[in-house]
């Protein structure tokens, strides 16, 4: 039989399809495993409603627990469980060392004035001197940046 | 004739509000795509893409919401009624290639839509105040996007007038316009040539 641990350890290696530096572990999005006999429920939060990664995680997370022996059941629960702010220090950290500006903290929720503002860091050379380009970008996660001094175009996740 | 989805709408008030919101997006979520590769410039052309995304994203929860009280499927939901059938309000059925009508209706549904979501999430029933929530931290960036148009184009007065055109359309709900029918055509085109059961 299979434990929790080992049901975690396997979920911490399914990689998000979108930006595969990052796992779903590390995202956050995977908020019970529980184990009873030969079943694994995973209970598992999306991200952003139209993200089209959903349903591949989704998969193979069923994949990898298979794969384990036990027989899966992920179910995806629809609340307003999940933010950004539960994407792990790891997940934050490699999503910086990928070029992703990691999300801020959540406070009130985004307003233009602060989206505007130059808190945002530029995960290449660190500089503060940035500036909104685009409000959306390639993927409902993510936003569009520059970086005034190192002149370099960059993305960063939505705070939600 | 009513599918048989819709006959038992009636028996379930919860599904019946879930309906109305769900096609609201998922049909704004279709005339919102319609800039895509075409938009006045990159930038918009990727934000309306994106808008459309996450509209017919939050079209897909409140549907899977109602097809459980009704015990029947998302797509069922979203793409096996006939166009009658359908509970959006007449402002998201129009085709608007103008960008200030195109404007116009995204400020006036995000406001809209502002008011419905703090209604929702104010609910006792838990399931709809969580997915409101939900969807109410995406909606945020859209009303920002839709805030930096307005104060763009507030005076000028081909954008003003179509504020004044589109705004009784908000709640109209109790018919369709005429742009409905060609919309779900083409909508639906895939789903009809393949039926439910299909294995892809």
């Amino acid at each position: 039989m299979v434990t929790a641990k080992q049901v975690w350890a396997a979920l911490a290696e399914v990689p998000d399809p979108e930006i595969p530096v990052i796992s779903v572990v590390d995202l956050g999005v995977v908020r019970d495993v529980r184990v009873e006999d030969e079943r694994v429920h995973v209970a598992f939060t999306p991200t952003f409603l139209g993200c089209p990664a959903l349903e591949v995680m989704r998969a193979q997370m069923a994949e990898r627990i298979a794969e384990l022996g036990a027989e899966p059941e992920v179910e995806v629960v629809l609340d307003d469980s999940w933010s950004t702010d539960r994407i792990t220090p790891e997940g934050r950290e490699k999503l910086r060392a990928a070029g992703f500006a990691p999300p801020t903290p959540r406070s009130e929720g985004p307003t233009l004035v602060q989206l505007q503002s130059n808190g945002f860091r530029c995960p290449y050379c660190g500089s503060r001197d940035t500036t909104l380009e685009n409000i959306f970008g390639p993927t409902p996660c993510r936003s569009l940046r520059y970086c005034r001094d190192c002149k370099q175009p960059f993305e960063q996740f939505k705070t939600i | 004739m009513a599918s048989p989805v819709l006959r038992r709408v009636s028996e379930h008030a919860r599904a019946e509000l879930l309906l109305a919101i769900a096609d609201d997006e998922l049909i704004l979520g279709w005339r919102d795509s319609e800039w895509t590769g075409i938009a006045p410039f990159l930038e918009e052309d990727v934000a309306f893409s994106s808008i459309a995304q996450n509209e017919i994203g939050h079209a897909r929860a409140l549907y899977e919401l109602a097809a459980r009280d009704l015990g029947t499927t998302a797509d069922e939901l979203a793409l096996d009624r006939q166009p009658e059938e359908y509970r959006c309000s007449e402002l998201v059925e129009l085709r608007l290639p103008e960008w200030e009508r195109t404007i116009a209706r995204h400020v006036l549904y995000e406001q809209a839509d502002a008011e419905r979501l703090e209604r929702l999430k104010a609910s006792d029933d838990t399931e709809v105040a969580g997915l409101a929530a939900k969807i109410d931290r995406e909606e945020a960036y859209h009303r920002l996007h839709a805030e930096m148009w307005h104060e763009r184009l507030k005076d000028e007065p081909r954008y003003v007038d179509a504020l004044e055109e589109l705004r009784p359309l908000v709640d109209r709900r109790e018919g369709h316009t005429a742009e409905l029918a060609p919309l779900w055509e083409e909508m639906t085109i895939v789903r009809r040539s393949q039926p439910a059961g299909t294995v892809w």
